[in-house]
């Protein structure tokens, strides 16, 4: 069920730059289902911006009814979110769409997460949510540069993690695509830039990919139509899929990217 | 007794309050927030006769109080809103609004003729406005003559009132309004969108795959005002007032200018709960503001007292 609930901000601070981790306490959390879901917030009370700001989960805990955000500070919305602190309370709607399916691996598989810049977060909830149910994980975040990079120390407490850089100041230079040649694992789950997306569902075509997905987006819930996107065994959009409502996370060959 | 409840052709209304074509689907993502039969009625999607991806994306961008939209009446053609969406709407006890959209005139009459039969259908609001589609439309919204015309063959074959949709994007919206009530409409809708363009900052280009779209939200509201306020001095049929409703306060506005009902549309995507809200605080604020009944509040702006003839039951 989704909730529409002011929430107490825990705490919120710049992890990276631009890069923020906002914790906030609430009853939605319980509905939360799946790692990969987002939120949709409201960051201000004025009239701009109007609409509300789409946020993965990057973890939550039920019994404390806390999740946690990590976004980049980058528009007019953001910019606002990221003056918030520590007891105010924020505007949430959620927990909106459908996340990384856990039951498609099983305990002693291997699952490659691969995350590229703000595409991160959602892995490391999923990473967690992997290892507890006795799956090997693998990482592979990629950044542009060693000032962006996030959660490195966190995810290798889970598992092998490999962090490239575009400019190659951080871990290996390149891009994720070039890491992940050189590893063996059985599933891909993976959130990043389209472009990224495009080349790991053409590389792997022989393996059980889930990606997903990052559109402009307006209510969040599936009415407005603005994200919505083709499905490949469909190119006419007849049957089309919206990225809020039936995503964001999809299977590789599902939606056309 | 209630102060809202509001007769128009058609339309049996508990309350002025309905969500607005376009801002709502066909219901079924907002049935899960709250019982859609507290609502005075629903508008639903624009139907066409043949089903619609619509544009490309990205189909929305943000202004200030405001969102530019081109999403390009995606429906799931007529068939589809027959057989499944309008069945889904008649569990709950609201009458419908159906948008009818087309290109070609024969269109806009073949979906008229069929949805007008439907059970739970009470009134069409006819689409001669929608900014983001390459044909028909916006002519037929244009263009007063061809305008009437429409409306005197979409009325010739409905088995419910018509409303007529005005656009805002002409020079004169009042020669608009009379051309349509000419044709025969019922009442009119008004306004639709603004059409507005983004561009990217960094590249120079337009944010909108379909480059224009149209602007709603908060910002367009005093443009509606201004128009319905015109537009209600020089016809005799009710309007439907829209455009950045967000509050009861903007509500009461609405009705002011001319409105005998309002719809709710943008404000649906930033608060899912925003129509019952809404319907909830008007009775405190007409007590507030010293009326007994809703209808009184029409045309204030430019009336000395009274209401128009045909709110009342």
């Amino acid at each position: 069920m989704i909730s529409k609930e002011l929430c107490k901000i825990l705490s919120q601070k710049e992890i990276a730059s631009d890069i923020y981790e906002l914790t906030i306490e609430g009853e939605l959390v319980s509905q939360i289902t799946e790692p990969g879901q987002f939120v949709h917030i409201k960051v201000t009370n004025g009239l701009d911006p109007l609409l509300r700001r789409p946020i993965s989960i990057s973890s939550y805990d039920k019994e404390q009814k806390m999740l946690t955000m990590i976004y980049r500070k980058e528009g007019k919305g953001t910019s606002l979110l990221a003056e918030l602190r520590a007891g105010m309370f924020v505007d949430i709607l959620g927990p909106l769409g459908n996340g990384f399916p856990v039951e498609e691996v099983s305990k002693g598989d291997t699952a490659l997460l691969v995350g590229g810049g703000i595409g991160v977060p959602p892995l490391y909830e999923l990473s967690n949510q992997l290892v507890a149910k006795g799956v090997k994980v693998i990482h592979v975040l990629g950044f542009q540069t060693a000032s962006a990079v996030f959660y490195e120390e966190e995810f290798l407490k889970n598992g092998e993690t490999y962090v490239a850089t575009v400019d190659g100041s951080f871990g290996r230079k390149g891009f994720v695509t070039d890491v992940m040649k050189e590893l063996q694992f059985d599933c891909i789950y993976t959130c990043g830039p389209t472009p990224m997306l495009r080349a790991i569902e053409q590389n792997y075509q022989d393996k059980k990919v889930f990606l997903s997905l990052e559109e402009r987006m307006g209510c969040g819930i599936g009415a407005c139509f603005a994200c919505v996107c083709k499905k490949k065994d469909d190119p006419t959009g007849a049957s089309y899929k919206k990225v809020c409502s039936d995503g964001p996370v999809f299977q590789a060959g599902e939606v056309l990217i | 007794m209630s102060r809202l409840n509001i007769e128009l052709p058609g339309l049996h209304l508990k309350n002025p309050i309905m969500p607005a074509s376009g801002c709502f689907g066909f219901g079924r993502e907002y049935s899960q927030f709250y019982d859609l039969s507290v609502l005075g009625a629903i508008m639903i999607k624009a139907t066409t006769v043949e089903p619609r991806f619509g544009n490309a994306t990205p189909r929305v961008a943000e202004t200030s109080a405001g969102m530019l939209n081109a999403i390009g009446l995606q429906n799931p053609g007529l068939e589809k809103v027959l057989g499944a969406e309008l069945p889904f709407l008649s569990q709950y006890d609201v009458p419908i609004i159906a948008n009818v959209a087309g290109s070609l005139e024969e269109d806009y009459v073949e979906v008229a003729r069929q949805i007008s039969k439907a059970s739970n259908v009470h009134a069409l609001e006819l689409n001669i406005s929608c900014p983001n589609v390459k044909t028909g439309g916006i002519a037929f919204g244009t263009i007063p003559e061809i305008a009437k015309q429409l409306t005197r063959k979409v009325k010739a074959v409905s088995e419910v009132p018509v409303y007529v949709k005005l656009s805002p994007n002409v020079t004169n919206i009042v020669e608009m309004a009379k051309a349509v009530e000419d044709g025969g409409a019922d009442g009119l809708t008004m306004i639709n969108t603004l059409i507005g363009m983004r561009l990217d900052i960094k590249t120079g280009k337009p944010i909108l795959a379909n480059r224009t779209g149209g602007l709603s939200g908060p910002a367009i509201k005093p443009v509606a005002i201004r128009m319905i306020h015109e537009v209600s001095q020089a016809v005799g049929i009710p309007i439907i007032g829209m455009g950045g409703v967000e509050t009861a306060s903007d509500v009461i506005e609405y009705f002011y200018a001319g409105a005998s009902a309002v719809a709710v549309g943008t404000a649906n995507f930033v608060d899912p709960f925003v129509c019952p809200t809404i319907i909830q605080e008007l009775p405190e604020l007409l007590e507030k503001l010293g009326f007994v009944h809703i209808s009184e509040c029409t045309g204030r702006s430019w009336k000395e007292h009274g209401q128009l003839a045909y709110h009342r039951a």
